[in-house]
């Protein structure tokens, strides 16, 4: 099965200047100009002069007797865009659900080994998930607005805080909902009702919600995946430009768009890590036989 | 015709004749009810015939509204004692409503359409609704208003009627404030001085602060026994004024008779007024019907305080099941680890819905009134003893009987609703750093909301319509209060209460005056069942402005 099944058909242009509208063109002029692009960036990446975030030291994850993730080793750097690739049930969304700790709600699980933020063990005994959840904010693969105005959507983990002040309400809102892309097209209907926006505005406004409380990282579980192109090409956007300020990382079932939005490509097969690297080097110059196989579509 | 099988065109066919079926039943039950119902307060026309008895030749005028007319088999006649000529099958019978109850013993009458001669509708009768006894039919011989005579032919005659009853009305009210609100009050305070006494005794206080009680006791009870007597008087004099004015009537057996005005609460004449006039007292009787209190044991009259006792005792059994099945359901579903004993829990919730109600009724009186109530009165009210106060039926443990009956409902809707709730609305929420409580009641809680109100919806249907096991734990044939006054503490959760349910059976079915309650058992049950329509609809619009708020992609 080919993997590259949703040409969004952009030219992405250059990925420090993702603000310029970008024109439909044929696949084969974007994925060209993709390429162009990402050697172009590239040249300076490498994971040893990066600041490293998650650190992830040989983590097993179990689900009652099956195992998920067999010993995976991996290190996140800050404020770059890292994305798991890999076929369907290889363990990259439950990896990425380790960083939040959203694992936990299923009972049958059980982890082994650690994973580091900033030095420390997130699942020490002395953490406190709700405090991880904060820094580590999560955006779904379906948007998952609340039955809620827009204004109280973004607003509602700073109210978890316990900030009701209006004022800064109002100011943190609106620096999201623009953070987020969104501000132009919902500044003037705050108080409707958030199922009221399409597709691709309510999965803007879940951003904007998960970035209201300022995390340090933000994970995205396939977020354009129930999206049409046009929206994707935003939520892409919008990644490229939230990476100045987070550290973002995404699953991805969708290589051309691991190819446009990452820094870092890790391919996991089977829960197991296969190959991390820059994402120029993995996508031209694969090391691995098997990430080279799934990269040409010769099986996934 | 296998061609049309496997077209499933028979599949239409049985469906949507299930449907009419149904359809035709429920229309054609609402609709007899309504007929039966709303014709009850049409001013019938008063006849006027002869009747001659077959054995003896003798005549009687007859006088009275044709109630119905039916055909028995000449048989049944003939073994009742009345002549029918032979090669008759089939004879019909007239049912007149004769009124007059106190001289003719019995206010409904059956004659053979034979023995009856030609009937006539003479202009100058009037009918007379009374407060005792029921109807009156007859004829006016004069008016006599304070001591004065007017003539019936007097072109004042009927004003100076109207104006009698009018005022009649009014005295009416200003005694029935006297003796509701202000003898009411100072008997309650005889009442409470009564309890306090009985309280200090209970405490065994003596020497000279029992004294100085004592002395104050006395001093209050002087002053309200002469406010007592004072108002004795005012009364008498208002009794002695409504019965001033008197109607002189003859009766169709040519006897005669004086009614006074106190006992008159509508005087028509129903073969002489216009279709107009007939509308008017039309709606007059309705709204009689729905706001005043029951007469002649509940046979005449009218429900409201039946309908008060049905809506009081249904939003309180709201306040009541709302919280407890919202509260139980979320933990069953939210925080119980999912198992064998929630399992087990599930299914006995669920078959609690499917006990009689009258075990409930039984329970409710066993442990709510008797060991609740009466181990509340004897924490509580131990001065009132030996008479209870919570240890007998009242409002509370009616509501209470039945929000444990209506309990499974509100817990299964709830558990529904918050199943649906779609798991990516939750996570969201944790993914913000909200705990589990947070989530809950900021996010699932309010999406929740509208299956509550199914369930509270479906609890008040049944909750209206129960009368079994309320005949047990707080519902009585004539409440002499209402459960809502301005008396403190406004709601009496201790009172009894009446309830239509419960008003349909007794008028039906206990009423020593079958015929005169036969339209009123329609009528009632008509109130019944739009008063919970209009609940239900009321509960249904708040839910559709919740869901409205709470709209979700998911449902």
């Amino acid at each position: 099965m080919t993997k590259i099944l949703t040409p969004s058909g952009r030219a992405p242009g250059n990925t420090t200047d993702s603000s310029e509208p970008v024109r439909a063109g044929s696949q084969q002029e974007g994925i060209n100009a993709m390429t162009e692009a990402m050697t172009e960036l590239d040249e300076q990446l490498n994971i040893d002069n990066e600041t490293i975030k998650l650190t992830v030291d040989d983590l097993r994850l179990y689900y009652g007797n099956d195992q998920a993730l067999k010993g995976i080793d991996m290190k996140i750097p800050e404020k770059r865009v890292t994305a798991f690739i890999g076929p369907s049930g290889c363990g990259k969304s439950t990896l990425l659900r380790c960083f939040n700790r959203m694992n936990d709600l299923v009972d049958i699980c059980r982890i082994e080994g650690t994973i580091r933020m900033d030095g420390d063990d997130i699942y020490a005994p002395k953490v406190d998930v709700a405090e991880l959840r904060r820094q580590v904010g999560m955006v779904f693969q379906k948007p998952n607005p609340f039955p809620k105005t827009i204004y109280e959507n973004v607003a509602y983990g700073l109210r978890l805080q316990g900030v009701n002040d209006k004022r800064t309400l109002d100011q943190v809102v609106e620096d999201s909902l623009r953070g987020a892309a969104l501000w132009d097209e919902v500044k003037d209907r705050l108080h409707d009702n958030a199922f009221g926006l399409s597709g691709g505005q309510q999965q803007r406004l879940v951003i904007a919600r998960a970035i209201a409380i300022e995390p340090e990282v933000l994970l995205l579980d396939e977020p354009a995946s129930a999206l049409d192109p046009i929206s994707t090409l935003k939520i892409e956007e919008l990644i490229n430009s939230l990476k100045e300020k987070y550290t973002i990382v995404i699953v991805t079932h969708n290589m051309q768009q691991a190819a446009r939005v990452s820094d870092y490509t890790a391919f996991m097969y089977i829960g197991e890590l296969i190959e991390f690297g820059p994402t120029n080097e993995m996508f031209t110059n694969p090391k691995e036989k098997q990430t080279n196989d799934y990269i040409t579509g010769r099986f996934g | 015709m296998k061609a049309w099988f496997r077209s499933g065109t028979p599949w239409i066919w049985l469906t949507g004749g299930a449907l009419a079926l149904s359809l035709v039943m429920v229309i054609g039950l609402l609709s007899l009810i309504a007929v039966r119902g709303f014709g009850h307060f049409w001013p019938s026309l008063v006849a006027e015939t002869v009747v001659t008895n077959h054995d003896t030749g003798e005549q009687t005028l007859v006088l009275g509204e044709i109630t119905r007319t039916e055909q028995v088999p000449a048989a049944v006649a003939r073994d009742a004692g009345q002549f029918v000529p032979e090669g008759i099958e089939l004879v019909e019978r007239v049912l007149f409503k004769r009124g007059n109850r106190d001289q003719f013993g019995q206010d409904f009458v059956w004659h053979l359409g034979l023995t009856l001669d030609e009937m006539s509708f003479p202009p100058e009768v009037l009918a007379i609704e009374r407060r005792e006894w029921g109807n009156f039919y007859g004829y006016p011989i004069y008016l006599e208003i304070d001591g004065e005579r007017i003539e019936t032919d007097d072109p004042r005659f009927r004003d100076l009627t109207q104006a009698a009853v009018d005022r009649s009305l009014d005295y009416r009210q200003r005694i029935r404030r006297i003796e509701r609100t202000d003898i009411g009050r100072t008997s309650r305070e005889l009442e409470n001085i009564r309890l306090e006494e009985r309280g200090m005794q209970l405490r065994g206080v003596t020497g000279p602060d029992l004294e100085e009680a004592q002395e104050r006791f006395a001093r209050q009870r002087a002053l309200l026994e002469a406010e007592f007597l004072e108002l004795r008087s005012e009364l008498d004099a208002l009794y002695a004024s409504q019965r001033r004015d008197l109607l002189h009537m003859r009766m169709s057996d040519e006897r005669e008779l004086t009614i006074g005005f106190d006992n008159i609460v509508r005087v028509t004449s129903p073969n002489d007024i216009t279709v107009l006039a007939k509308i008017v007292e039309y709606f007059d009787r309705v709204g009689e019907f729905l706001t005043e209190g029951p007469r002649e044991a509940n046979t005449e009259g009218g429900i409201f305080p039946a309908i008060f006792g049905t809506v009081t005792m249904v939003l309180v059994m709201s306040i009541m099941v709302t919280p407890f099945g919202v509260l139980a359901a979320i933990y069953l579903r939210e925080y119980a680890k999912q198992g064998t004993v929630t399992r087990i829990i599930r299914v006995s919730v669920y078959n609690l819905a499917g006990v009689p109600s009258i075990v409930f009724g039984v329970f409710g009186l066993g442990f709510f009134v008797y060991f609740l109530g009466g181990n509340i009165d004897q924490l509580f009210y131990q001065a009132a003893l030996p008479s209870p106060t919570f240890g007998t039926p009242g409002l509370f443990w009616a509501s209470l009987t039945l929000a444990l009956l209506t309990l499974p409902v509100v817990i299964v809707s709830t558990e529904e609703g918050l199943a649906r709730i779609p798991t990516t609305i939750r996570q969201g929420s944790l993914a913000l750093g909200a705990t589990k409580s947070e989530t809950l009641w900021k996010v699932v809680v309010p999406l929740a909301t509208p299956a509550m109100m199914t369930g509270l919806i479906l609890a008040i249907a049944r909750a209206a319509g129960e009368v079994a096991p309320l005949m047990l734990v707080g519902v009585v044939k004539l409440a002499p209060t209402l459960p809502i006054d301005g008396e403190f503490p406004f709601i009496h959760l201790e009172r009894k209460i009446m309830h239509l349910g419960f008003h349909i059976y007794d008028v039906g079915f206990q009423s020593p005056n079958v015929e005169a309650a036969r339209p009123l058992v329609y009528a009632t049950a008509l109130t019944l069942v739009l008063l919970i329509i209009v609940l239900n609809l009321t509960a249904i619009a708040i839910r559709n402005r919740l869901r409205e708020k709470y709209r979700s992609d998911s449902d």
